[in-house]
């Protein structure tokens, strides 16, 4: 494909799917596809910077809920206008430190970020030395540690203990959430083009022939670790945002990270684009599209059987399950959407594998 | 010119290398032979940084590199084409050349398309993932990929294992391609016969020590080696 026509091609995909962006904030608040897109874009942020380190470099963690946990926290407790802390406190009291504190929206979003990554480096240095399963357990700890020590009452007048926080202000505009999300995932997507990328693949390919190339290992590990738990605790503050109120459990194991690994997963392993179609897809049809399994539905008088309450998520199961299945290495495997890549599935069917090849000089 | 000295290392206890001192030449081909587990590995993976001697001295030049980390080691130019090729796998040619480079500040470019004139092959595999080339392919792909932190040796560990007899011939070709280009080789091979036939100098290594050296001529022709190395009897 030439330069110039790839170069229309994306402009045309921009144009078009911001129309949609456009389309779908004009429809009415009650209106099932405007809330699932913007839950779908806070989704596919999370799912990309999860990807960045278990996909691109490799290390499988599970603490992606901690990091989410941190972030909206943060986000919350410096965005809380200060005339409605004495309500949201109304318990327990607010602590002086944080009483009169309040800081807008975008610097609050970056701060989130800024402590999910510190704390993303002070638990890197030891246990990123850990190997896969491991370090997928070390995380997976770290996760549930922040999860208990939000809810515990020694941090009653900062995190509201188990009654949480709401009240949590959001942007004004709907737009916004997308340009942030959209501003977030294209560093991830510069990042991962780059020198420190190509390092991060090859650490997840080969680690002592990464070393014998002189790739700092751990230094790299960690860079990882912290670029990709900042987009976490961003994307957590988002979804603070999103939801108005969160306490400790909204971020738990089973809600957080398992539900992004799975969107990771079926979108593909160490492909960024694999992570945003699956991220839509997964909350689409979980949040929207499989919503009338949920309530009896008739036909000529006759009650269609199964179809009751919780009923969508036994379908959504058997969907993955399906997906799995006939995607071993998922939607993508480890491409990315690229107009080469859309024009080598054209050409695969009629002239084969070197079609493919072709395309990609 | 390297210089090892008296070089001890150990894995959890298990001596793995007694006292081997090399000496390496600048722009000759020096072979290390000897059989599985004789250390021959660890000896190069101690050069390279990846391993830590428990003594001894390894110097470049008057330069001592023990107890510097690979990296440091590969900026002083030293490269290591591991056992076993170690390409990565789920990674396109172009970008496995590239990592080979990633020390460097300066353009890759030049030294890219000088990699593509040395190995043809590869300049067709360019956009291939390096898993799918066949073994000698990754063979010249992970040759390729030391070659651009221009290094002043190369470090090859078995680069003929588990390859077929013609593509060994074609890999001890470039071997001796790049040393004419002046690049010094240090290579541990289980094929004696065709590594000491172009080594300048060899070093025979048995349970952790040098137990005999001289030119590759000279080993060649020795009855004990041939006995126990080349697979031939005395008469």
């Amino acid at each position: 494909m030439k330069k110039q026509t790839k170069f229309i091609a994306t402009i045309l995909a921009v144009i078009i799917i911001a129309g949609f962006v456009f389309f779908a904030g004009n429809l009415p608040t009650t209106s099932m596809l405007r809330t699932s897109l913007q839950m779908g874009v806070i989704y596919a942020l999370l799912a990309v910077s999860m990807n960045m380190l278990n996909g691109v470099t490799g290390q499988f963690s599970l603490g992606l809920a901690g990091f989410m946990t941190l972030g909206a926290y943060t986000y919350a407790v410096l965005t809380i206008p200060v005339e409605v802390r004495d309500n949201v406190y109304y318990l327990y009291g607010v602590a002086d430190c944080i009483k009169n504190l309040e800081l807008p929206i975008i610097p609050a979003l970056i701060v989130a970020g800024l402590v999910a990554a510190f704390f993303a480096f002070l638990i890197g240095l030891p246990v990123l030395r850990l190997k896969s399963d491991y370090f997928a357990i070390a995380t997976l700890g770290f996760a549930e540690v922040v999860r208990i020590v939000t809810a515990s009452s020694w941090l009653n007048k900062v995190t509201n203990g188990s009654l949480g926080l709401n009240s949590i202000p959001k942007f004004n505009s709907y737009y916004a959430i997308f340009i942030v999300a959209a501003i977030c995932i294209a560093i991830m997507f510069l990042i991962k083009n780059s020198t420190y990328g190509r390092a991060f693949k090859a650490i997840r390919d080969d680690e002592i022939a990464a070393e014998a190339m002189g790739i700092n290992l751990q230094k790299h590990k960690i860079l990882s670790f912290v670029i990709s738990s900042f987009f976490a605790g961003v994307g957590g503050a988002l979804l603070a945002m999103y939801l108005k109120a969160i306490s400790a459990t909204t971020f738990t194991l089973a809600t957080a990270t398992y539900y992004i690994l799975l969107m990771v997963v079926i979108g593909g392993m160490g492909s960024y684009s694999g992570s945003i179609i699956a991220a839509f897809l997964v909350i689409f049809s979980k949040e929207w599209w499989l919503r009338g399994l949920d309530k009896p539905q008739f036909i000529g008088g006759f009650q269609i059987p199964l179809l009751r309450s919780g009923f969508r998520m036994v379908i959504f199961s058997v969907i993955l399950m399906i997906v799995v299945l006939f995607f071993r290495k998922g939607i993508m495997g480890d491409n990315e959407l690229t107009w080469d890549y859309i024009a080598s599935i054209f050409k695969r069917g009629k002239k084969g594998k070197k079609a493919v090849e072709e395309v990609q000089k | 010119m390297l210089k090892i000295n008296d070089l001890h290392v150990s894995y959890g206890g298990i001596r793995a290398i007694r006292g081997v001192s090399l000496e390496i030449p600048d722009k000759k081909i020096v072979t290390l032979i000897g059989a599985n587990g004789a250390g021959k590995s660890t000896t190069l993976r101690t050069v390279a940084g990846l391993v830590k001697p428990d003594s001894g001295s390894i110097e470049l030049d008057g330069e001592e590199l023990t107890g510097k980390s690979p990296n440091e080691i590969i900026e002083r130019g030293i490269a290591l084409v591991p056992e076993g090729r170690r390409v990565f796998s789920n990674l396109t040619v172009l970008e496995n050349i590239k990592i080979g480079g990633y020390l460097r500040k300066d353009s890759l470019d030049s030294d890219i398309k000088k990699m593509y004139d040395l190995f043809p092959i590869l300049k067709e595999r360019n956009w291939q993932q390096a898993g799918t080339l066949s073994g000698g392919e990754q063979q010249m792909l992970a040759v390729a990929r030391a070659l651009m932190s221009k290094p002043k040796i190369i470090m090859m560990d078995e680069p003929s294992l588990g390859l077929a007899p013609l593509i060994v011939r074609d890999i001890f070709d470039i071997i001796k391609e790049i040393n004419n280009q002046g690049v010094t080789v240090l290579l541990i091979e289980q094929n004696a016969n065709m590594a000491l036939k172009i080594a300048d100098k060899a070093y025979v290594m048995e349970t952790g020590k040098i137990t005999m050296t001289g030119t590759g001529a000279e080993l060649l022709a020795d009855e004990d080696i041939r006995k126990a190395y080349l697979g031939k009897s005395a008469k």
